[in-house]
């Protein structure tokens, strides 16, 4: 087996969970201002509750199994984007904090801060998310010695810029589904509006981002001559993306999450044949990218790795299905809530 | 300019990893105080320890979102301020953290969704089943991260690989690599350390409560648990300690020089310094309490042979003595002050007047503070004195930094941690003081006063008051319930 492939696809399948699970919360919390009265405000928090944080994990994990399978593109990558990373820190961090603190007092000002500051960092971490994307996309300007010579400004080209654009529409319109299920009445009534909203904005992002992207970055599509089957993907993404309106059109709100995350799984899939075999292609000479041969860690490593990974993910299975059924259903807002 | 990234960085990694650190502890300590408490109702089927548990369930939330929040930036900052220390390292300790991220961080999280919102929508038992599984992923966490960091200290099970900025320790042997000659005692002592945490936190809050004639009879059974725990683990991290130090001193002995202050290795046996104020230019503490060749007594089992003092190593393969020296010190110290205030409580408790002895108790409540420091002051002390290395004899720390991140940025990001960390210290407080004083009055009020079994929670704690009613409407006393 090439275990070098393996981690490859287990990244990406890390990348995937984390994509698909937090993209939602992360959506919400960008959704978060556009509900109006406080029953509402803090029906949308409880909506992921008890799930942020283990959506989380996956993220964690994700910079976990980089770190050990790819130890050079880790550090290659995380001291290039130095300060949008610190960024990223903090509005992960006041995200946490200001769900975990908006309810805890009953003043207004005290919750309408929180308010914003969870909308807010809601939006800073899917944007930069998606920036580091289209930067990865676009390759870093890395030299021989792996490290990277740019600095703030190559990380803020417009390609990187559109890209997160892109996520954060998809985000959003990801988030406004799963509100639509985990809602009642009115204010489900509501946010069906809100889904076509969000839909028709994703929908513009995604024709220009795909458009720009054939136009400018030729690397990005190199590897579909090579491997022609995995244009099925391409086609599965546009079926997918083709569903959302169907389904949101016939009240099926659950087909049309699960079209939303099979179309972000897609873009996911796209995103590693764009990069494929490189991690981090590098901007000034292709021979200096690093690939998943030459910035990996050790066959031995990756092996244990491995060994460690299959008897693990059985149970992260089955414990994530538990929390899931657990909290199935409309939100209900008790007195654990927050 | 290198000078300034290295300092930086290194004040940054203290900031965030000290900030960090004050919530791991808690959380590890409270989880297994958490499976005590639960575990106990489901033996007895009392609703107050249902009641207890809901509470402590929440204090421990708040504190286990912070210790979350902070701990992802210390899985960023390897990348960002130490980049070439992760492609030396990312090997090795590629499997710990696989490990930590499948076994430990899905494990705690998911599970502790049941754990705070869960109370309504499950069973007893799988409610239950969740906090243990909260528990053990905290101990799991722990374990893999000190797996990590003992590596550091003494690296075993690996060799190294390539040159120049590829030079790299690859693994040669997974078991050799997690059972490093430190890991063991280190692990425990972490552990330990956090129970003991655990034991004078509730103790803390507990007293507050006697003192001020609230929840009086879940408030003395919580007291009473909190002391047994305490009073175990500060025993144990005394007899853990010894050995923690007879490993340093075999390891790293420029490292237990620097914790004793021992800058001359001398002839004869080598003193131990109780106290005493560093100076490191002249090399001598000054002002001190030695006890003649008690660290060779205590290292080596003989009085009479000399420990290897500073000056067996070249200047620049010293650590720096003085904060090592004052951490370490004051980590004994506290130690020693958790042994005598528990025996003291114990005095007490037999003479059946633990709980009108106020200022005791007021002691009880300031004392949290101590374990808090304790387990800082240790930490720092392992990792200062680890200097000038970032691992032992093969990576200096001034090598392992980020080649491409420039002072500036070092500077705006600690600017950055240190708004967001006040603010969230701020907040953190506040939001524990307010469930403090709203205490667990509204689970208490849907209690039924029944109670058919008795607890060992129970029987231990009516000793410390004996004859005052409890919550029940019975005059407590072991003996006649159990014949009722």
């Amino acid at each position: 087996m090439d275990l070098n492939l393996l981690w490859f696809g287990l990244l990406g399948v890390l990348l995937t969970g984390y994509a698909i699970l937090d993209g939602f919360d992360l959506g919400v919390g960008m959704l978060h201002l556009r509900a109006r009265t406080d029953l509402e405000r803090r029906i949308v928090m409880n909506s992921i509750g008890p799930l942020w944080d283990g959506n989380e994990v996956w993220l964690v994990t994700f910079g976990g199994a980089l770190f050990a399978a790819f130890p050079h593109t880790y550090a290659t990558a995380f001291s290039a984007f130095y300060l949008p990373f610190m960024l990223l820190l903090f509005a992960l961090i006041f995200r946490a904090v200001s769900m975990e603190f908006r309810s805890k007092r009953d003043s207004t000002t005290w919750r309408r801060a929180w308010d914003v500051a969870f909308f807010g960092a809601s939006g800073l971490a899917t944007f930069l998310f998606g920036v580091a994307v289209g930067d990865s996309m676009m390759g870093l300007p890395i030299g021989p010695d792996m490290e990277f010579q740019g600095d703030l400004l190559d990380l803020l080209q417009p390609y990187g810029l559109l890209v997160g654009v892109l996520v954060v529409t998809t985000f959003l319109m990801h988030g406004s589904i799963y509100l639509y299920l985990k809602t009642e009445g009115d204010f489900q009534a509501r946010i069906h509006a809100w889904m076509w909203r969000t839909f028709s904005v994703f929908l513009t992002a995604y024709i220009i981002t795909t458009a720009v992207t054939l136009a400018t970055i030729p690397h990005a599509i190199s590897n579909f001559t090579q491997y022609p089957l995995a244009s099925v993907v391409v086609l599965l993404n546009i079926l997918a993306i083709a569903n959302i309106p169907r389904a949101i059109y016939h009240k099926r709100p659950f087909y049309a999450f699960v079209s939303s995350a099979a179309t972000i799984a897609a873009l996911v899939f796209l995103f590693g044949m764009a990069l494929f075999p490189n991690l981090i292609y590098s901007s000034l000479n292709a021979d200096w990218s690093l690939t998943i041969y030459n910035s990996s860690s050790s066959q031995k490593t990756l092996g244990i790795m491995r060994n460690i990974a299959f008897i693990g993910m059985p149970f992260v299975l089955a414990y994530t299905t538990i929390i899931y059924w657990t909290f199935r259903g409309k939100v209900d807002l008790g007195k654990f809530s927050y | 300019m290198e000078v300034h990234t290295l300092l930086l960085s290194r004040l940054q990694f203290s900031l965030t990893i000290m900030f960090h650190y004050i919530f791991p502890p808690l959380t590890i300590g409270l989880g297994a105080l958490l499976v005590i408490m639960e575990s106990t109702y489901m033996v007895t089927k009392d609703p107050r320890y249902r009641a207890m548990a809901k509470f402590w369930t929440k204090i421990f939330a708040v504190s286990f979102a912070m210790g979350v929040a902070s701990g992802i930036v210390m899985e960023f900052q390897f990348g960002t301020n130490w980049a070439t220390y992760s492609r030396y390292v990312g090997d090795v300790f590629g499997s710990a953290l696989a490990a930590e991220g499948i076994f430990a961080f899905f494990l705690e999280s998911g599970f502790l969704a049941v754990l705070v919102f869960g109370w309504d929508r499950v069973s007893d038992r799988m409610h239950w089943f969740s906090t243990l599984m909260v528990a053990l992923g905290a101990v799991f966490s722990a374990i893999w991260i000190v797996v990590a960091n003992s590596w550091q200290q003494t690296p075993a099970g690996f060799h190294i690989v390539g040159e120049g900025i590829r030079a790299r320790a690859e693994i040669t042997d997974f078991w050799t690599m997690v059972f490093n000659p430190s890991t063991v005692h280190r692990l425990l002592h972490v552990l330990i350390g956090a129970y003991i945490l655990g034991g004078f936190f509730v103790m803390s809050v507990s007293a507050f409560y006697v003192l001020k004639k609230r929840h009086l009879d879940l408030a003395r059974k919580t007291f009473v648990l909190g002391l047994i725990v305490a009073t175990i683990f500060s025993f144990a991290a005394l007899v853990s300690g010894h050995f923690q130090a007879v490993t340093v001193s075999d390891t790293q002995p420029a490292k237990l020089a620097a914790f004793e202050g021992h800058f001359h290795t001398g002839t004869g046996g080598s003193p131990m310094t109780l106290w005493g104020i560093v100076d490191e230019e002249e090399e001598a503490v000054k002002y001190s309490l030695a006890i003649p060749g008690l660290l060779s007594w205590l290292v080596s089992g003989d009085a009479s042979k000399p420990i290897t003092g500073l000056d067996a190593f070249s200047e620049a393969d010293r650590p720096p003595v003085s904060v090592p020296f004052y951490t370490y010190h004051l980590m004994i110290a506290l130690g020693m002050y958790f042994i005598f205030l528990c025996l003291l409580a114990w005095f007490f408790y037999w003479r059946r007047t633990l709980f009108a002895t106020r200022w005791l108790l007021w002691v009880f409540v300031f004392s949290v503070v101590g374990p808090f420091l304790a387990n800082q002051g240790g930490w720092v002390a392992a990792e200062v004195g680890r200097q000038p290395w970032i691992v032992h004899k093969l990576l200096r720390t001034s090598d392992a930094l980020s080649k491409v991140v420039r002072a500036e940025q070092v500077l705006a990001s600690i600017v950055l941690f240190a708004v967001i960390y006040i603010f969230l210290f701020l907040v953190w407080i506040t939001v524990l003081n307010r469930k403090i004083k709203a205490g667990p009055g509204d689970e208490l009020s849907e209690v039924e006063p029944d109670s058919e079994k008795w607890s060992w929670i129970d029987a231990a704690a009516v000793r410390a008051a004996p004859g005052e009613t409890s919550m029940t409407g019975a005059t407590a006393e072991p003996a006649e319930r159990k014949g009722s």
